[in-house]
């Protein structure tokens, strides 16, 4: 039997997540099916055929599936699922909002989030935020899975030459329509793919003394994140948050400025390569994760790194 | 409208839980517990419908054991009007959790049904998904804002490059992110009226769902840790590790 990927993407360009996602399908073995669902997507799927390890790509190409609307996009998901072992979504918002919408329709039990792939039935997965991993096995006809992209390292964009072949959509369900979109313009790297991070918490005192990080996160080509604390104090839009409840990020460096290092942020960081604390606070937790911690004033200490990288 | 709303007793957001030594999952005795985070915002949600005219009554449901009472009751407090517990001792998966509420939504037949997005013990971000699967209603995860005009609701989304807008039909189900309100604290007063609400309970097998699971936990551990590395003295001396030590920058 293959393994179904749900591919990531706005239409145009073949989201990362994808990559990552493939790789948790080659881990788990057998021939890898992508799907591209969306609207005038046939760059995507181009894109799609040329990843390492793919055999097959299924376009689905009409209106009903340009925003990835779960109500239209499951079922289209369903159709296929059934001539597959295993269907597996990345655990983006997308992935998130459609496969358990797919899984409840085949009457399977979704295994979420996925950190590492035991035999094709037996999956570990993080439970409490990250406190305790669960190795789970599923006896369904279908396993459906998200994957966390973190965990598994991206299989290379080109060097694959997979079919591709149009597969017939369902249409509107009629249930939900798109009314728009406001996305965060940035020209940084994007916050889950980023090599390096740097994040703010309560610490900063407010929204304008972000500019900092974001100074420092130029110097660095970095992205920035804030922790919970720092969104619900409004320094920070909510998609910036690195946690439990918001982005999970394991860049190779990670930088906790003004963070004390709550349970539910250390779940969206701790698996970064090197990750250095800036905090005025010796005992804060975050010290105790932290490979380089600097105890120290930030609003010193950040324009002063800011300087001599 | 009638709205209902899903709450689920969980382990508190403070406590740092511990694997048991039998690897059987982790130890809840004498662990406080409390309702999950998001779904008190998903019952602060739909109080301010009600205290809008727009919502005319609030169900609140849980399921879980005896003990949820305790949050069916906060619910209560908190502006809810009465409550339904699906009592089971058993552990249940999101589907098993979305059949029985669906059956509860067959016999309320409510017009919105809120949830939190995420339970933050077994961390699935599944359970309102599932529970539009099985109804055929329209989904609106992830609210950040939601607005209800005559037939439809407005839901703000948080995705993960922004903000996406959806327009669903009626009934729905909508899922709460954090930004979507801040919740209240219940009075003293409203406690004490609390206690006087209905609450009624049912079994799995009275509503006549079956919550037969495809997976099963094998075991559960603790997750490898991480050492705590060394204090620098200065931002120079932290360049410089970065830089030859750590090879990062």
């Amino acid at each position: 039997m293959a393994i179904l990927v749900i591919a990531e993407h706005n239409n145009a360009v073949l989201g990362a997540a994808t990559l990552n996602t493939v790789a948790a399908a080659q881990a788990i073995g057998g021939d890898i099916h992508v799907l591209v669902a969306g609207q005038n997507c046939a760059a995507v799927a181009e894109a799609a055929a040329k990843v390492a390890g793919v055999s097959k790509v299924l376009v689905a190409d009409e209106a009903a599936y340009a925003h990835q609307l779960p109500e239209n996009v499951a079922p289209l998901i369903v159709g296929l699922a059934k001539s597959y072992s295993h269907v597996l979504a990345p655990a983006t918002t997308n992935g998130k909002n459609y496969l358990p919408r797919v899984a409840a329709l085949l009457d399977v039990d979704q295994i979420s989030e996925i950190v590492a792939v035991e035999s094709a039935d037996t999956f570990k997965r993080p439970i409490y935020a990250g406190n305790a991993i669960a190795t789970v096995q599923s006896g369904a006809p279908v396993k459906v899975i998200t994957v966390r992209t973190t965990a598994f390292d991206a299989v290379p964009a080109e060097g694959g030459a997979a079919a591709i072949e149009a597969v017939a959509g369902q249409g509107d369900a009629g249930k939900s329509a798109f009314v728009g979109e406001e996305l965060a313009q940035s020209d940084r790297p994007e916050l889950s793919a980023a090599r390096v991070v740097v994040s703010g918490g309560r610490g900063m005192q407010s929204a304008e003394n972000f500019q900092l990080l974001y100074q420092l996160a130029d110097k660095l080509g970095a992205a920035v994140g804030a922790s919970r604390a720092a969104v619900d104090a409004g320094f920070a839009p909510n998609d910036m948050q690195v946690g439990q409840t918001g982005k999970i990020v394991a860049p190779e460096l990670y930088v906790a400025v003004g963070i004390s290092g709550a349970i539910q942020h250390l779940a969206g960081m701790k698996d970064s390569k090197v990750i250095v604390a800036i905090n005025k606070d010796e005992e804060a937790p975050i010290f105790q994760v932290a490979d380089y911690g600097l105890v120290a004033d930030l609003f010193e200490a950040v324009p002063e790194l800011a300087k001599q990288v | 409208m009638k709205v209902l709303v899903a709450v689920k007793r969980v382990v508190d957001y403070n406590v740092k839980v511990r694997v048991k030594a039998d690897h059987s999952g982790v130890d809840l005795a004498n662990v406080k517990m409390s309702m999950n985070p998001f779904c008190e915002i998903a019952v602060e949600e739909a109080v301010r419908l009600k205290e809008k005219g727009v919502a005319s009554e609030i169900v609140v449901v849980s399921i879980g054991p005896a003990q949820a009472q305790e949050q069916l009751r906060t619910a209560l407090a908190l502006g809810a009007d009465r409550a339904v517990l699906v009592e089971t001792a058993e552990e249940l998966n999101s589907l098993a959790v979305a059949k029985l509420l669906k059956a509860v939504v067959d016999k309320e037949q409510p017009q919105l049904v809120l949830l939190g997005k995420q339970a933050i013990d077994s961390d699935n971000n599944q359970t309102g998904q599932m529970l539009a699967a099985l109804t055929g209603y329209a989904q609106g995860t992830f609210a950040s804002k939601l607005e209800l005009e005559g037939s439809k609701a407005k839901v703000t989304r948080e995705i993960d490059g922004g903000l996406q807008t959806v327009e669903l039909a009626l009934p729905a189900i909508v899922t709460t992110d954090l930004r979507l309100n801040e919740p209240r604290y219940a009075s003293l007063p409203n406690i004490m009226k609390a206690k006087k609400k209905p609450l009624e309970t049912v079994t799995p097998d009275a509503l006549g769902v079956s919550t037969a699971s495809t997976v099963k936990t094998v075991k559960v551990e603790a997750p490898t840790g991480r050492q705590a590395g060394i204090k620098v003295k200065s931002v120079a001396e932290l360049v410089e590790k970065l830089k030859n030590e750590a090879k990062v920058i």
